[in-house]
């Protein structure tokens, strides 16, 4: 699997890109192969705010449902409809499309310290 | 891969709704080796096995199986087994991986019958071939005559030329059968059965797929429906209980209970509201916290979320309605008859 260049992830499989100062967050493959059919989630609401490494909504697939953690904190500006109505595609697209929620960061300077790609791909294993 | 009981094990090859809907259309194969196996041999075979299990083994014929409980005096549950009837002198049961030295030491400890109680999980690995299909793909590396095995029941013979036990049984509820085999020849065979099974699209499968077939037909799995704390009048298993057979371990503690009416009892529900009941979540029939849920999951086939819980017996009816209390919210479900799922004939 080829993880962008250009995002930042979590030890949690969450990836961030950040764009203007806005974030846009979402999980990575690892996460979602791991997780299975994706049947349900769960994101906050514009307007909710967010707090790094606390948990902000949930993906619940056939076999479990795992928590999402927040890479960066600040204000929700858009959660992603398409996931209320086609939670599947979470499984399809989890670098693209299948975002889950963008955030005003308020610390922008965070984002450097997490994960690059290459040291997310070690973190994973070679196989995912 | 997970660990289940010490044995490292797949959850899920391709999907687990791919694997299942495979199950249910065509034909899937289960690695479900880690189950453990006990025999029971001698002139008293019978009486041991009548002693330490609910259901009456003096009514199985000789190839004949049947669904049994092990039980403690209390009436709570050591583990749900099959019991194949191999010889008049000689029983073969299918036990759960995890439970599989305490039965073993439970069944010796009773063993006043001066049986040689055997334990035999090294000796076997088991694949389970279940589906519609499964009989047309079996049968292509055997000259056992399958469809001549009834529900239930089993063979000993040859399939690719190994010498194995087919029971036409299986916890999926589809067609099937489940193939106990020598370890060493365990991985060929399974090479086999997927080669023969390839034109009808046959797909390996996991534990979570094997758990949501399970679910929906409303089968127990022990640790969840079942268990030390749960009789088997609690979770609707009064069937494989035969009270007029004789003395058993447990029969005193399920007369007593007979006799008083049971308290609680295992139902299935549907979702109404948004969510998935997982197990351990609380159930509220009536505003109050009276109960639990046993399994939930989404149920593939039916495109419904359904599970198993246990309520006080008398709100235990189809069409009640209960609150699920998921992730802090109170969610609206119904009880729904069992099985979800029943194949189609």
């Amino acid at each position: 699997m080829n993880y962008p260049e250009k995002y930042r992830y979590t030890k949690e499989h969450e990836w961030v890109a950040l764009e203007d100062g806005i974030a846009t967050i979402g999980i990575t493959h690892h996460a979602q192969s791991e997780l299975g059919d994706i049947v349900y989630v769960d994101l906050p609401k514009p307007g909710a705010s967010v707090e790094k490494g606390k948990t902000f909504g949930s993906v619940e697939s056939v076999k479990a449902v795992s928590d999402i953690y927040a890479p960066v904190g600040g204000e929700v500006t858009e959660a992603n409809d398409l996931l209320a109505t086609k939670p599947e595609k979470l499984n399809e697209d989890p670098h693209g499309a299948a975002w889950l929620i963008r955030v005003r960061a308020s610390n922008p300077e965070e984002f450097p310290h997490l994960m690059d790609a290459a040291e997310y791909q070690t973190y994973v294993g070679a196989e995912s | 891969m997970v660990d289940f009981g010490g044995w490292d094990m797949p959850v899920q090859y391709t999907g687990i709704v791919d694997e299942h809907n495979t199950v249910r259309t065509a034909v899937g194969l289960f690695d479900v080796s880690h189950m453990g196996e006990i025999e029971i041999r001698g002139p008293e075979a019978l009486k041991l096995v009548d002693y330490v299990s609910t259901n009456a083994a003096s009514r199985l014929a000789v190839g004949q199986a049947h669904y049994s409980g092990l039980l403690y005096e209390h009436g709570g549950f050591v583990d749900d087994i099959l019991v194949h009837k191999v010889a008049a002198d000689s029983y073969f049961l299918c036990v759960n991986a995890s439970n599989q030295e305490k039965d073993f030491e439970h069944i010796r400890a009773h063993n006043k019958f001066d049986c040689e109680v055997d334990f035999a999980s090294p000796r076997y690995a088991q694949i389970a071939i279940q589906g519609p299909k499964a009989l047309e793909v079996l049968s292509r590396l055997t000259s056992i005559d399958l469809a001549a095995i009834r529900y239930y029941w089993f063979v000993d013979g040859f399939v690719s030329g190994f010498n194995v036990r087919v029971a036409r049984t299986g916890y999926t509820g589809e067609d099937g059968f489940e193939i106990y085999v020598t370890p060493g020849q365990a991985v060929n065979l399974w090479g086999q059965l997927i080669e023969a099974g390839a034109p009808f699209g046959i797909k390996p499968c996991g534990l979570g797929a094997r758990n949501t077939l399970r679910l929906e037909a409303a089968m127990s799995l022990y640790g969840h429906e079942i268990g030390a704390s749960i009789t088997p009048f609690d979770a609707g298993l009064g069937w494989i209980v035969k009270m007029d057979k004789g003395d058993f371990i447990g029969r005193d503690a399920l007369v007593k209970q007979k006799e008083k009416g049971r308290t609680r009892a295992l139902a299935g529900f549907e979702m109404k509201g948004r969510g998935i009941a997982r197990d351990g979540y609380e159930v509220f029939p009536d505003g109050f916290n009276a109960g639990w849920v046993t399994s939930g999951s989404p149920a593939p086939t039916l495109g419904k979320n359904i599970g198993l819980c246990f309520l006080p017996a008398d709100r235990a009816k189809v069409g009640e309605k209960i609150g699920i209390l998921i992730r802090n919210q109170t969610v609206e479900a119904e009880i729904a008859p069992t099985p979800f799922y029943r194949r189609p004939k």
